[in-house]
């Protein structure tokens, strides 16, 4: 038996962001020195999956905007890639923030009309804008429609040819993780964040104290939108290959799962829900065909044990 | 574009229309009433188109694989209701939306391992999958006609329950005022219950109609679902009026933009290039209506008809 207190250490020390860092990177520097080129893609999808649910994290957790359209900025981020490589650009210094205009652009529009509305309507509209998104890209022919198509080539870096080397891009998925990580819980902590959490949880107070609490959160939206776009600039760069499907509203809801499983009011939350989530999918997909029922199953225990979050439900059984 | 191809289209417009109302109906009473994000409606959907194709083939008989249809998606409104939604129903927005898109996963999966992931057949008896002309050169599917007319009486029939009935007026107070009609003695959790499984019924009538034209396969209630937000965002949540125009106008600007955006896009651009835009404008069309509506109204075009909003 294990004492109460020393398993609530391990749990804590187990979902950590450095521990969960630390061992992405330790995945990919020991894939590369074994030639295990499965670890390096796999620590790199989950980096990049990391990337999107952190920012979704940010609007959902910080500031409780429920949010069933993450998918949608996640894939205008791949499709900016795709255009760019159709126009002859492949500089990965014009092509991320690109990228990052492309999904805030679209959060910019779609999220003015959004945010006027609470609740329920919220999430039903975030998640017909996205789906908007994933019809106009499913109908362009020129972009490949519902098939998609692989974009022009790798991106270059300052003109090298240095994301040829999957490894490589790894190491920038996992620096862009780290570094918006830290830039998060930077914004967290200052004015801004500190405002988008009040009128999350007391909306007339903060408006009251004359701040204008719909630009605050459209603000805090259309960052976290960009910063999704960059996880889709990825993940064009390490498929190869760009699809509607990158948007389909399953991704959305994958997302909020990511969140919420490792624990929605912590910004490291939803890297390690992420990780999870996808180890998960990886270790299910193995075994079965049906991997999505084993995730739906393990969803709804969390959600009916109100066990809040994963590490809570880990405590909980081991007990 | 001819008379009779646009007739042809708004008849198809109206037939999507009324499909969407059947779910959408369903659907935006479970909001109203429960203030309850149901995602897991367009599974019920789905299980009723299975439910039905099922009962025909076997029963042989196309009336008798109805009415087990029906049931069928009736009992399992219960079931779902009885098993896990009651335990949602009082928890914040966000669990029940992780709640009930597990339930996707977990139900699309199993159809997907019991019924096989290919499109099953859905056969029409022969007296109903004929055309019958309309007027002279327009043939139109007699089934498309029988969908058209049974939505809008099952329009008329939800309209008469809840005006009309005691069910109804309890309904509506339920709606607005859960503790006070709980405090005049009655079981409201009991009312929940059974407009939370009637619901479950008009969305497994929605696929049984639409089953024999589209394909029945696992993931076809995906998109019904999203159609059906769109009209309840337009018509505004608890409404079965607004859910019944919201239904005619997403379902006539979808079928129509389909229709003839490339056409009227040639007025403008060139052939290639209108031949381009035109099916990714079409498809944003419900969308912008959508956004329009929201610029005017954010709580939709009937949201009048509910008094107060409820809070949490």
């Amino acid at each position: 038996m294990i004492g109460d207190a020393l398993l609530s250490r391990l749990v804590r020390i187990l979902v950590h962001p450095a521990t969960v860092l630390a061992g992405l990177a330790l995945t990919i520097a020991l894939g590369q020195i074994l030639g295990q080129s499965f670890w390096v893609t796999l620590a790199t999808r989950a980096a990049i999956l990391a990337l999107a649910a952190l920012s979704l994290g940010f609007v959902l957790g910080q500031g409780g905007l429920v949010g069933f359209g993450h998918a949608a900025p996640f894939g205008l981020g791949a499709y900016a890639v795709l255009i760019a490589g159709e126009l002859g650009v492949r500089e990965i210094l014009v092509l991320l923030p690109a990228a990052f205009a492309a999904a805030a652009l679209f959060a910019a529009a779609t999220g003015a009309l959004a945010l006027r509305t609470r609740g329920v309507y919220f999430i039903m509209i975030t998640l017909a804008f996205a789906q908007m998104a994933y019809f106009v890209f499913a109908g362009v022919s020129a972009l490949g429609g519902d098939d998609g198509m692989s974009i022009a080539g790798k991106a270059t870096f300052l003109g090298a040819k240095f994301l040829r080397w999957d490894v490589n891009t790894a190491w920038l998925a996992l620096g862009l993780l780290t570094a918006t990580f830290l830039f998060l819980s930077r914004v967290q902590h200052a004015r801004f964040g500190r405002v988008l959490a009040a009128a999350r949880d007391a909306e007339e107070r903060v408006a009251a104290l004359g701040w204008s609490v719909y630009r605050v959160r459209l603000v805090a939206w259309i960052l976290a939108a960009g910063l999704a776009g960059l996880a889709g600039a990825l993940m064009a760069e390490q498929t190869g290959f760009v699809s509607p499907a990158l948007m389909n509203w399953h991704r959305s809801g994958e997302l909020i799962v990511m969140v919420v499983l490792g624990g929605a009011r912590k910004l490291s939350g939803a890297i390690v829900g992420a990780v999870v989530v996808v180890l998960v999918e990886e270790f299910l997909g193995g075994v079965t065909e049906y991997w999505k029922l084993g995730l739906g199953v393990l969803i709804l225990a969390v959600v009916l044990t109100r066990a809040v979050d994963l590490s809570a439900l880990l405590r909980r059984t081991a007990r | 574009m001819s008379f009779t191809l646009l007739a042809v289209q708004i008849l198809n417009g109206l037939q999507l229309g009324v499909v969407l109302f059947l779910v959408a109906a369903g659907l935006t009473l479970v909001f109203g009433v429960m203030d309850f994000v149901n995602l897991a409606h367009g599974v019920q959907y789905m299980l009723g188109a299975y439910l039905t194709a099922i009962a025909v083939s076997k029963t042989g008989s196309f009336a008798l694989g109805l009415v087990g249809g029906l049931a069928g998606s009736l009992a399992l409104g219960f079931a779902f209701e009885l098993v896990l939604f009651r335990h949602l129903v009082r928890r914040d927005h966000l669990e029940q939306v992780l709640a009930t898109f597990a339930v996707i996963l977990i139900v699309t999966d199993l159809a997907r391992m019991i019924f096989g992931p290919a499109p099953i057949a859905f056969p029409l008896p022969a007296m109903l999958s004929g055309s019958i002309a309309l007027m002279p050169g327009l043939a139109y599917p007699v089934w498309r006609l029988v969908i058209i007319a049974a939505g809008l009486a099952t329009a008329f029939l939800l309209w008469f329950l809840i005006t009309r009935t005691r069910t109804g007026m309890l309904l509506r107070a339920g709606s607005t005022h859960p503790d006070m009609v709980s405090a005049l003695g009655v079981d409201i959790d009991r009312v929940f219950l059974f407009v939370f499984a009637f619901g479950a019924m008009l969305a497994g009538f929605a696929g049984a109609m639409a089953g024999p034209i589209l394909s029945v396969e696992p993931s076809m209630g995906d998109n019904v679902l999203i159609l059906a937000f769109v009209v309840i965002v337009i018509g505004g949540i608890g409404a079965v009026r607004g859910a019944l125009v919201a239904s005619l106008i997403v379902g006539l600007v979808d079928t129509l933009g389909r229709a003839f955006s490339t056409d009227l896009l040639r007025l403008v651009l060139d052939r290639s290039s209108a031949a381009q835009a035109g099916p990714a404008i079409a498809s944003m069309a419900i969308y912008l209506v959508m956004a329009a509506v929201l610029i005017v109204r954010p709580t939709g075009l009937f949201s009048g008809e509910r008094v107060t909003a409820r809070s949490k």
